[in-house]
């Protein structure tokens, strides 16, 4: 038994062709791969000196940053900045609209591209469905500043989609300077960039289910719509769980040129978000403390959503990110 | 019968909410393209919907005779070449060797790597870094903080290692060193996934306008987005107050955004195979 367990492991070679023994020192490997280790320097470097050495910086949310006297000679003040954010209304403001916004989006957004990739599945002409396709994913392709633009012209007072409803006798919709009607716009126009794109994972998933599934529906006379309920998505199944948990883990995070291209003065109310706070009070202001705190405590608050809900999807038998 | 007469049904019910899918997603370009090409008077009067009222090209006249505009567009066509460029051999670089089972320490700089994804220091602490190393107001700045994204790395990573073993063995036995074979073997046999990584590379690049914002004040090195951005929010902040200053008028502003959009127009079609082909590797072994 011990002697086939050697001659296994004798037989057994690396990718490169090279017998694989066992106990070589550790030098042996950095003079054997000597070359691999020199090709992972740069990214290395790049992932400590962009990525990590501003982790370092994070300190500051826990003294007074004072410019001149950098980030580890500036005096500790503790947890003063933390009293500070946390007794402003507006820290709230920003947070509760991050949740709302992200929250908002996870219900609107997060189906429309299934709804979308079943309906492209359905599609019964090829080049249709091809060209059909090459349309939708094409807004995912512009700038946030381009479609803040386009947004601006197209739902201004004066824009095409008010001009219609009131030449069809409705009232105008101010869909970018009512608070609540920005909220919806900042909502929809979120589907309109993302939910073409969002099909593709859907789409290439549903390529994966296996054809005779849905042969021996046809036998057992199964209509369009059973076959989409029992089969098509219970197939997508694991990859609407993990794109879930992503977005679920990540309901604190926000991207900055979105709601900043979408916003303007009139709907701040619900349209500041944490990441246009930061840059306000923290770039703008220079308040680089405060703006490392609220960052600091969204990183958390994000880690923490992101790790439990891995737990959790494990707990319920899928698969998580990790 | 009835079920095939109730599967036309559907086909037919499936093709007209994609059309207007379709629609929506084009109706908003069809504006501005009539707007731009459309007199200031006709948009003002709401007269505009799909297509030109008093059809003429004097916003796009001011656009490309706005050599600002024009140069920003070749900075950011050049400053994305080159982020691309770096971005692509940092990525190859980091991805290659993390193939390697043999590797000692893989998992741990594997690690190291992932963590990034989940955890980073914030837009101060960026910001702060980024202006400690003096990079600020220095095409830089756009340049050197995303030039890896981890994410990428692991998609490529993915694509290495579905080529076949024996092809590097064979190239070892023949004396090859691992950097001979990364260039004389693997990337060869990964032209798809070294083009899909460039291309969402260049996309970002592009597009990406926070960092722009943040790192950049000197006029010179505004990218197309920063531009854009004050081409079109200057003429909101200051329309309320005087209609008759010489501001970029309404016509101008299409023209501008569709200056903006159409390079990213005429490329996407072609590529798009690829985005696909990319995001579906990234997918499926994630």
């Amino acid at each position: 038994m011990q002697a086939m367990n050697s001659s296994v492991a004798l037989d057994k070679k690396d990718s490169v062709g090279v017998p694989l023994q066992k106990k070589k020192g550790l030098f042996y490997y950095l003079k054997f791969d000597y070359m691999l280790y020199l090709m992972l320097l740069v990214p290395v470097a790049y992932i400590v000196t962009f990525k990590y050495a501003p982790m370092y910086g994070i300190q500051i949310a826990f003294k007074d940053y004072n410019i001149f006297q950098g980030v580890s000679m500036s005096p500790w003040n503790n947890f003063e900045t933390f009293k500070q954010i946390f007794s402003s209304p507006q820290f709230f403001q920003v947070v509760r609209n991050t949740l709302m916004l992200n929250g908002l989006d996870l219900l609107v957004g997060f189906p429309a591209p299934i709804i979308l990739a079943i309906l492209i599945n359905e599609l019964a002409w090829n080049k249709f469905k091809k060209a059909s396709q090459t349309i939708l994913y094409l807004p995912h392709f512009l700038s946030w500043v381009i479609i803040g633009g386009i947004v601006a012209q197209l739902l201004s007072p004066t824009g095409m989609l008010n001009s219609l409803i009131s030449h069809m006798g409705g009232q105008p919709i101010p869909f970018l300077t009512n608070k609540y009607a920005w909220v919806a716009t900042y909502c929809l126009v979120g589907v309109w960039q993302n939910a073409g794109w969002g099909t593709i994972l859907y789409l290439a998933a549903m390529t994966g289910i296996d054809k005779q599934l849905y042969e021996a529906a046809d036998a057992d006379g199964a209509g369009r719509f059973r076959k989409i309920w029992h089969i098509t998505l219970p197939g997508i199944r694991p990859t609407i769980v993990i794109l879930l948990i992503l977005q679920l883990g990540n309901i604190m995070a926000i991207n900055f040129d979105r709601p900043f291209n979408i916003q303007n003065n009139l709907v701040m109310d619900f349209g500041d978000v944490i990441s246009t706070y930061v840059y306000r009070v923290g770039i703008q202001s220079a308040n680089f403390s405060v703006g490392a705190a609220v960052g600091l405590f969204q990183s958390v608050i994000c880690l923490i959503f992101l790790v439990t809900s891995n737990f959790l999807t494990r707990r319920l038998g899928e698969d998580g990110i990790w | 019968m009835s079920q095939t007469l109730k599967n036309r049904a559907v086909d037919y019910t499936a093709a007209f909410v994609i059309l207007i899918a379709v629609f929506i997603c084009l109706v908003p370009f069809l504006y501005i393209l009539s707007q731009s090409l459309s007199s200031n008077r006709a948009i003002i009067s709401q007269a505009v919907t799909i297509y030109p009222i008093d059809f003429n090209i004097e916003a796009y006249k001011v656009v490309f005779g706005d050599p600002g505009m024009l140069y920003s567009l070749f900075y950011t066509i050049i400053l994305t070449g080159v982020f691309v460029l770096l971005a692509l051999t940092v990525t190859i670089l980091a991805a290659y060797p993390l193939t390697k089972k043999r590797l000692k320490g893989r998992n741990a700089l594997l690690l190291m790597m992932l963590f990034t994804m989940y955890f980073s220091g914030g837009l101060i602490p960026d910001y702060l870094n980024v202006k400690n190393l003096s990079l600020l107001d220095t095409p830089l700045a756009l340049i050197l903080p995303g030039m890896m994204s981890v994410y990428y790395m692991i998609i490529l990573k993915s694509f290495f290692q579905s080529l076949p073993d024996s092809l590097e063995e064979a190239a070892h036995l023949d004396g090859c060193n691992e950097l001979q074979i990364l260039l004389k073997i693997v990337l060869p046999l990964s032209k798809p996934a070294l083009a899909t990584v460039s291309l969402l590379y260049a996309v970002f690049r592009w597009n990406y306008f926070q960092d722009a914002l943040f790192y950049i004040t000197d006029q010179e090195f505004y990218t197309i987005q920063l531009k854009l951005y004050n081409v079109i929010n200057i003429s909101q902040q200051m329309s309320g107050e005087n209609v008759n200053v010489n501001l970029p008028s309404e016509a101008l502003k299409a023209a501008s955004i569709m200056f903006g959009t159409v390079p990213i127009l005429l490329v996407y079609p072609w590529l798009q195979k690829y985005f696909v082909s990319g995001i579906m590797i990234g997918a499926v072994k994630g």
